[in-house]
């Protein structure tokens, strides 16, 4: 096999897991931008959507797109209770006790899942058979078409709705100016609730397209994809929908191409040396704003 | 002048509370020896000594500082690799090299907060958030694999480093947490304490004050480093083997979770809520899989019903309380002193 | 009313860290007054990413434990279990040991994770506890190479991790003709670490030339960009001395992606079967302990493995839980003939003097030749090598 060829692997693969990360980013800079949380449980909302697929065909045969429609909406539903139970009465405390019960949101669905659904790993039967393709001499896989043609139209029509809905509209004025949005007759806790609800679907989504490529679930699954999706949308600049795509590709990338050169071992460690100077040179990420300090 | 506040002075002040500090340690140290406190009881003891320094040292960085770093592992860390290479390699007798690499722990720790403090305090809030979370991890991706690169053992990586002499008693422990806690408190009464402090308030106007910014947040960020490679070594000292999986972002997280939910800017709060949250797992034993359940559980629900944390911003002195009862007329007190009493 | 509820919160807080500091004390005092049982301690992570190790080993032993409680106990005492659960992590492993010797154990079966067992090593040997681990594989778990002493109080029932990585690469050599290997490991965790490196050293030795060295961290899911390596490499085999479930993924992707190798592993492979396809697994090698369903011996435990606990946790840790159990038994009862006090350090080195003298003469699921162990207190049985054929994990031989 070429060298050429290796490479154009590598960034094949780059580009499928990156474009899972894209898609986890996506909902934590959406959660961020409007009520700048770090979402920390987002990663185990994936988790749970993981097993409700597996639960749904596995345990229920039930068809495959019924059971990726009910993960997706498993996932919307407790993306949303979520914020009823656990954010909303903290509207207007400190951040960072918002911050720390998120961290107990992630602690309590892992330990939760772990008792029902037991340790061990549960294996997801795969959604479809879809054949591969070749470009020229490289065969790509049919979920690595799927992930990419999926993670992209999820990603115009969340750009859709956030441009050019009325919904988006108060969505972006929420995020810009709580007070100021009130004011103007936004319901604020719909749109918050909105916006969890929209954040969760992709984590549904996400979900899905993980357990395509990755067809397993375990309890503990969510924390190191939460993480790394988290990196994504700072190194994108957090708040910022394509910030969060170009976050994702380039982690993905970054990683597979780190191995590439057989560094594999070093893989973590580098991708954070990048994330470290991207941020020094452009401290508020690759698209972030420049953030305004008020006197 | 009728009636003046009266008020115990400073020198008095420290006696009292060095003393009752003292009394505590002794009445421990005669309770372990006599064996009214099981081996068990003295090791969560032991642990909870160390979390509280992990916890107060945080509280550096992020209650007076304001900023909030996820990186408090890497500086544990390299703490607790200093001391143990120093311990395991120096020839010495443990009973010496014990106090030296303790110190080596600490000032090693120090450096890399100053090192990873200057370029990481450019940056605010979030961001500074994911940069220290960022040096923490690769600070656990180097002594995880920097063996093949010297091309000698020296953290041995993922087989632990091992045999470590199991110098950590209760003693050293609690004389530690109490110097810790005395030099973070005289550090924050003095004039660079107030610098930090208004740091935390209002940067701008700090700045425009003629404060230097940049010094004091290295200052504050690095003195939460020294302590918590203090406590690095202590937990080397403590286990007997390291591994750099230990020193993960989930063990920052569970730091700063003390810090949070004892109330960010208070000592007490800090000790108390390290004090609670080590020993809270260790009660609810009994449970076996549904502890992390309730332990979860619990932080989302003081975190609603006591968003500041259990203790707010207020700090417990015991000189305060004296003064009020010997004025008997509650007079109010603005001075706002933080003695750092260790008993409470 | 928040300030109220506050102080009660904190008010509550305080007072369960107080009931917790007097709990231990009452623990004591009440096993003073019964003394009719005899106490072994179980420990591992029984929550966490290594709870399905924990917990295999838990059932594994309290199974053998019921059993032997059923038939009467020994010398008429009943063995009580003392479980504790360190969530994978040392620091707990430490205080959950010390609280029961606290409690009174005079044996411990565990810990289970490597890294675990040396830390609670280091509080079992100064006081002598007997203590046999199932799972921990490193052979630093009962030897100290730095002062070469032996940890004469600790024993396992499992394979160690040089010997794993040498079998395979021999077999690998002599069997399969291999002449160029990768090596695929999970960077940080010292088994997958330990047989790599064995692996490797050996490969030296039989003349197998290493062609790709790649690594991946835990949480991992994606392995491609290594696969690709190793693709480009063309090895004749694949070492990958990880746990299952990676196993099963790392498999489907290298097929994936167009990867024919023989792919080898170590006992972590047990249980592949269920997390890849049949013709992707086909013709992989790894050993093994016990072989699943081998003798009638073996299908009695599974069937009553399974009755008590379920499948879900059924692998070779239970297995060998459940050898080091028998093996403890044996022991136990030889010592408690021999007349000392339960909990006396005579009695702690009886048992432990027993654990060698007895051990030959237990047939155990792992190992029907009983348990011999040599003078760093490991077992001496030949490996299982296991096959899959059409799905299924098979013997294959003795080896």
């Amino acid at each position: 096999m070429s060298v050429y060829t290796t490479i154009l692997r590598q960034i094949i693969n780059g580009l499928q897991s990156g474009s899972i990360y894209a898609l986890v980013a996506l909902g934590y800079s959406m959660v961020y931008g409007i009520i700048t949380l770090l979402n920390f449980a987002h990663g185990d909302i994936i988790m749970i959507g993981a097993y409700i697929a597996w639960l749904s065909m596995a345990k229920l045969s039930m068809h495959p797109a019924f059971a990726i429609l009910s993960a997706i909406l498993g996932c919307t539903l407790l993306g949303m209770l979520i914020e009823k139970a656990a954010y909303k009465p903290l509207r207007g405390s400190p951040r960072i006790s918002l911050l720390i019960t998120a961290i107990g949101v992630s602690f309590l669905l892992e330990n939760l899942s772990q008792m029902v659904f037991g340790a061990k790993a549960q294996v997801i039967p795969s959604f479809s058979n879809i054949p591969s393709i070749f470009l020229g001499t490289i065969e790509l896989s049919g979920t690595a078409v799927i992930t990419l043609i999926a993670a992209a139209v999820s990603m115009l029509l969340l750009t859709f709705l956030v441009q050019k809905t009325k919904m988006g509209k108060a969505m972006r004025a929420v995020s810009e100016d709580t007070d100021a949005a009130q004011l103007m007759g936004i319901n604020i806790n719909r749109t918050i609730s909105f916006t969890f609800a929209i954040g969760s679907a992709l984590a549904g989504i996400g979900a899905v397209l993980y357990c395509s490529a990755y067809p397993q679930a375990t309890p503990t699954m969510g924390s190191m994809l939460g993480l790394k999706a988290f990196v994504a949308a700072v190194l994108g600049g957090i708040g910022s929908i394509p910030g969060a795509m170009i976050g994702g590709f380039a982690i993905g990338l970054a990683e597979s191409l780190v191995s590439a050169i057989g560094l594999s071992v070093w893989r973590d460690g580098v991708v954070f040396a990048i994330l470290i100077i991207v941020l020094l040179v452009k401290p508020t990420g690759i698209l972030g704003r420049p953030m305004r300090e008020k006197v | 002048m009728k009636q003046a506040y009266k008020k115990i002075p400073m020198p008095v002040r420290y006696a009292i509370n060095t003393l009752l500090f003292a009394a505590f340690l002794i009445i421990g140290v005669s309770l372990i020896q006599s064996g009214a406190i099981s081996k068990y009881f003295t090791k969560v003891l032991m642990l909870i000594g160390i979390n509280i320094i992990l916890a107060v040292s945080l509280n550096i960085a992020t209650g007076y500082l304001g900023q909030l770093p996820l990186g408090h592992a890497g500086f544990m860390a390299v703490g607790a690799y200093t001391a143990a290479i120093f311990m395991t390699r120096s020839g010495l007798d443990p009973s010496v090299s014990f106090p030296i690499g303790l110190v080596l722990g600490a000032l090693s720790a120090g450096i890399f907060g100053i090192l990873i403090g200057i370029p990481a305090l450019r940056l605010k809030g979030d961001y500074l958030a994911i940069i220290t979370l960022g040096f923490g991890e690769i600070i656990r991706v180097v002594l995880l694999n920097i063996d093949s690169v010297l091309g000698f053992k020296l953290t041995y990586g993922a087989a632990s480093l091992k045999s470590i002499p199991k110098e950590t008693t209760f003693l050293n422990t609690f004389l530690c947490v109490g110097i810790a806690c005395l030099l973070i408190h005289t550090m924050m009464k003095s004039r660079h304490g107030r610098a930090v402090l208004s740091i935390r308030e209002n940067e701008i106007a700090a700045e425009s004050c003629g404060i230097n910014i940049t010094y004091y947040k290295v200052l504050g960020f690095t003195a939460s480093a020294v302590f918590a490679g203090l406590a690095g070594a202590l937990y080397a000292g403590y286990l007997g083997i390291l591994n750099p999986s230990s020193f993960g972002f989930m063990k920052s997280i569970e730091i700063l979770v003390m810090v949070v939910l004892g109330g960010m800017g208070s000592m007490v709060g800090s000790v108390l809520s390290a004090t609670v949250l080590t020993a809270i797992p260790e009660l609810l034993r009994a449970f076996s899989e549904y502890r992390m359940i309730v332990y979860s559980l619990l932080l989302i629900t003081v975190m609603i019903f006591k968003p500041s944390g259990l203790m707010g911003q207020y700090d417990f002195s015991l000189s305060r309380i004296l003064e009020k009862v010997f004025n008997r007329k509650p007079t109010r007190d603005t001075t706002n002193h933080k003695a750092g009493d260790k008993n409470g | 009313m928040k300030k109220l509820l506050s102080i009660a919160l904190v008010a509550i807080l305080a007072l369960s860290a107080l009931a917790g500091c007097a709990a231990p004390a009452a623990i004591v005092a009440d096993q003073a007054a019964s003394g009719e049982t005899i106490k072994v301690g179980i420990l591992g992570p029984h929550t966490g990413d290594y709870a399905v190790y924990g917990l295999a080993v838990k059932n594994g032993a309290q199974l053998y434990i019921d059993e032997v409680n059923k038939a009467g106990g020994i010398n008429g005492k009943q063995i009580e279990t003392i479980v504790y659960d360190n969530k994978g992590d040392s620091t707990e492993a430490i205080t959950a040991f010390t609280r029961m010797v606290d409690e009174g154990i005079t044996a411990l079966i565990g810990d289970v994770l490597t890294g675990n067992t040396i830390a609670v090593v280091g509080e079992a040997n100064p006081i002598n506890m007997p203590m046999i681990t199932a799972s921990a594989t490193a052979a630093a778990v009962t030897y100290n190479a730095d002062t070469d002493t032996v940890y004469t109080n600790v024993f396992r029932t499992c394979f160690i991790d040089p010997f794993q990585g040498e079998k395979m690469a021999q077999y690998a050599a002599e069997k399969l003709n291999a002449k160029t290997a990768a090596v695929l490991t999970m960077t940080g965790d010292d088994y997958s670490v330990g047989l790599a490196d064995a692996f490797k050293a050996k490969c030296a030795e039989v003349g197998i030339s290493v062609v790709a060295d790649e690594g991946y961290s835990k949480g991992d899911v994606d392995f491609k960009a290594q696969l690709t390596n190793i693709l480009a490499a063309t090895p004749d085999v694949v070492f990958c001395p990880n746990y299952y479930q990676d196993d099963g993924m790392i498999v489907t992707q290298a097929r994936e992606l167009g990867l024919t190798s023989a792919f080898l592993g170590g006992d972590g492979w047990a249980g592949v079967s269920a997390y890849a396809s049949a013709e992707d697994l086909e013709g992989s090698y790894f050993c093994s302990a016990y072989a699943p369903g081998s003798t009638d011996a073996v299908k009695a435990f599974e069937a009553a493995y399974t009755a008590a606990y379920g499948a879900d946790t059924l692998n070779m840790f239970a297995a060998t839980a459940y050898d080091a159990a028998k093996v403890l038994v044996a022991a136990l009862t030889k010592a408690e003939a021999s007349g000392t006090a339960a909990g006396s350090d005579e009695y702690k080195q009886a048992v432990i003097d027993a654990i060698k003298t007895e051990g030959p003469s237990v047939v155990g699921i792992t190992s029907e030749t009983g348990y011999t162990f040599d003078d760093h207190n490991n077992p001496i049985k030949s490996a299982v090598i296991m096959t899959l054929t059409g799905g299924v994990e098979t013997f294959k031989e003795m080896y």
